[in-house]
């Protein structure tokens, strides 16, 4: 909308009218946001030409490839392939189950050590955190195919690789909701002659329980979700069957497991939302 | 006096009753949790083949395999070693760009049509129950499908390359983002709406100059976080063959090029790292505007 458009239905008092200068957009801020403008579009531009956006051949074959196979996708059949395909999505879940189980396990006590008012060390701190950084800037499906070479094809690799990742940003999540415990309620307990375990047991873990359970019930819940592709790469579970499928073109199949897929991660979506209330008694608000 | 003391005793004795009761129904909640969870435990053992040798197999196994990743220090100097540790550098570069550029630009396209579906399913501007019904769901199968799937499907489909990644992550980001933008949608004053109504607004204009100066800076602000996530994606959806540097990290796990892996996993660290940062200023640098306004 231009200021010309506007004029005429403007009230000769408006201050618009009588001091246009004090209302005009800067001439340097026009000419940056021009720019700005430009080079987003020249960007786009190059990055459709650069991903292969403009080789119109392709994108017809591929479209109407994906058109063809569309079509094969329905009506899904699983085709007498029941059993081993919820066999492949309990291992999905177990995975997603007992990685979760291990990381929490672990990450508990690391995280009680990465807070900074339980160990006030600043080096320890420090290098620990920056451990835990690097250790979740690692994707789940790298540390599931890093896995597989070490522990060999399987659901145990996925559980390892859930359990490492999560580790990093469990650890993380818990030394943070230690580090914003009310101290009025560690100094009630160590005023007691409490020694420095027993503060962390009566002070510190109640407080954080909640937090704690409730933060690893929602990694359950999207846990759940990465299970489902690791057998991509080869670490077991649903995602296996699913890449097997695509690769000898058996469509309807494919789109059974996918719908298989979503079933069962709504169903733990559910469940999970369900407890998470429970035990912090509220509503999350979180999505 | 005895008839207080009576009520007295009275009042102790419930409160002793509700207590066993709440006290029962307690014990009989931890039992049933319990047991479930110790059901769930020993299914997922059993299917996840898990087994206490084998932890100990995979954790020392993982630190022996961390070792061997790591360059080895041949004695011809620093400098001469990183040389040889980054040999690719150049290649390896090309192709973390050419990951960047496939986040951007699925995190464009999804957020042009996530832009495009969320006013209709926001349930505040469409009275029609159905029209915010389809919406949702469409953007809730665009997001419940992992993104690696739709990469399997599409790289069989437009072939190997970046193409398939970009429209991957792309109809993943349309559902993350829509579902977000109509929740801000929901949450906005309802005040500039009624007046642009009141003066004659039909639906497009209430959407254009009520609901989208409103929620403009939120967008951008998401639209910058799922930029975070997607180059996280953009750099694994490789390992399918939809671009990005997952494809050489892939083939360098596979074969056990150890210094590689661990070469290539540390610019993928400091990338995704970078880009955080850059994108955590911009946000917070919107947020601030928005703020003072």
């Amino acid at each position: 909308m231009s200021d010309a458009t506007h004029a005429p239905s403007r009230h000769p008092m408006d201050p618009r009218t009588a001091y246009p200068q004090v209302f005009a957009v800067p001439a340097l801020q026009r000419l940056r946001n021009r720019v700005m403008v430009v080079a987003i579009a020249g960007a786009l531009a190059f990055a459709l030409w650069w991903t292969g956006f403009f080789d119109l051949e392709r994108l017809v074959t591929g479209s109407s490839k994906l058109g063809w196979l569309l079509q094969f996708m329905f009506p899904p059949a699983h085709n007498g392939w029941l059993g081993e395909f919820s066999l492949a999505l309990a291992e999905t879940l177990a995975m997603a189950f007992f990685g979760t189980l291990l990381a929490f396990v672990i990450a508990v006590p690391v995280g009680f050590l990465g807070a900074k008012n339980v160990i006030p060390n600043w080096l320890f701190h420090f290098s620990l955190r920056r451990t835990l950084d690097g250790i979740r800037g690692v994707d789940t499906l790298i540390w599931a195919l890093i896995f597989v070479n070490v522990v060999g094809l399987g659901p145990f690799a996925g559980i390892l690789a859930i359990a490492v990742a999560d580790v990093g940003v469990l650890s993380k999540l818990f030394a943070e909701a230690i580090e914003n415990v009310d101290r009025r309620q560690i100094e009630g307990v160590r005023a007691t002659g409490a020694g420095r375990v027993q503060t962390m047991r009566f002070g510190i873990l109640p407080q954080v329980l909640p937090v704690i359970l409730s933060n690893t019930l929602y990694f359950f819940e999207s846990n759940t979700r990465s299970a489902t592709i690791l057998g991509v790469v080869g670490a077991g579970g649903i995602g296996q069957q699913l890449s097997d499928r695509i690769r000898v073109n058996n469509w309807d199949e494919v789109m059974f497991i996918v719908l298989m897929i979503l079933a069962t991660v709504y169903v733990i979506d559910i469940v999970s939302r369900q407890l998470r209330v429970r035990i912090i008694g509220r509503q999350d608000t979180r999505p | 006096m005895t008839s207080m003391t009576d009520g007295a005793d009275e009042a102790v004795s419930r409160f002793e009753a509700t207590r066993v009761a709440a006290e029962r129904v307690r014990r009989r909640q931890t039992l049933v949790f319990g047991g479930l969870f110790a059901l769930a435990f020993a299914a997922s053992v059993h299917v996840g083949e898990v087994r206490p040798d084998r932890l100990v197999e995979g954790i020392g196994g993982l630190f022996n395999y961390i070792d061997r990743t790591l360059p080895k220090a041949t004695g011809d100097g620093l400098i001469a070693d990183a040389r040889e540790w980054y040999w690719g550098l150049g290649r390896w570069l090309l192709m973390l760009f050419d990951t960047v550029v496939i986040a951007f630009l699925a995190t464009t396209i999804g957020a042009a049509i996530g832009f495009a579906l969320c006013f209709a399913a926001s349930r505040n501007l469409v009275r029609n129950g159905l029209i915010v019904f389809a919406s949702r769901r469409l953007l809730e199968i665009a997001r419940a499908v992992p993104e690696l799937v739709y990469a399997l499907i599409f790289v069989f489909a437009f072939g190997i390359g970046p193409l398939a990644g970009v429209l991957a992550i792309a109809i993943h980001t349309i559902g993350a983002l829509g579902k977000l933008f109509s929740e801000v949608n929901e949450n906005i004053d309802t005040k500039p709406i009624e007046g642009i109504r009141a003066v004659g607004g039909n639906w497009f204009q209430v959407v254009r100059y009520g609901v989208v100066p409103q929620v403009l800076p939120n967008f951008v602000s998401y639209s910058l976080l799922r930029f975070e996530i997607n180059v996280r994606s953009a750099a694994i959806i490789g390992f399918v063959g939809a671009g990005g540097i997952g494809q050489e990290l892939y083939l360098v796990i596979r074969q056990f090029i150890y210094a590689d892996i661990s070469a290539l996993v540390i610019l993928i660290v400091l990338t995704v790292s970078a880009i955080d940062l850059v994108c955590e200023r911009l946000r917070h640098r919107l947020i601030g505007q928005e703020s003072l306004r």
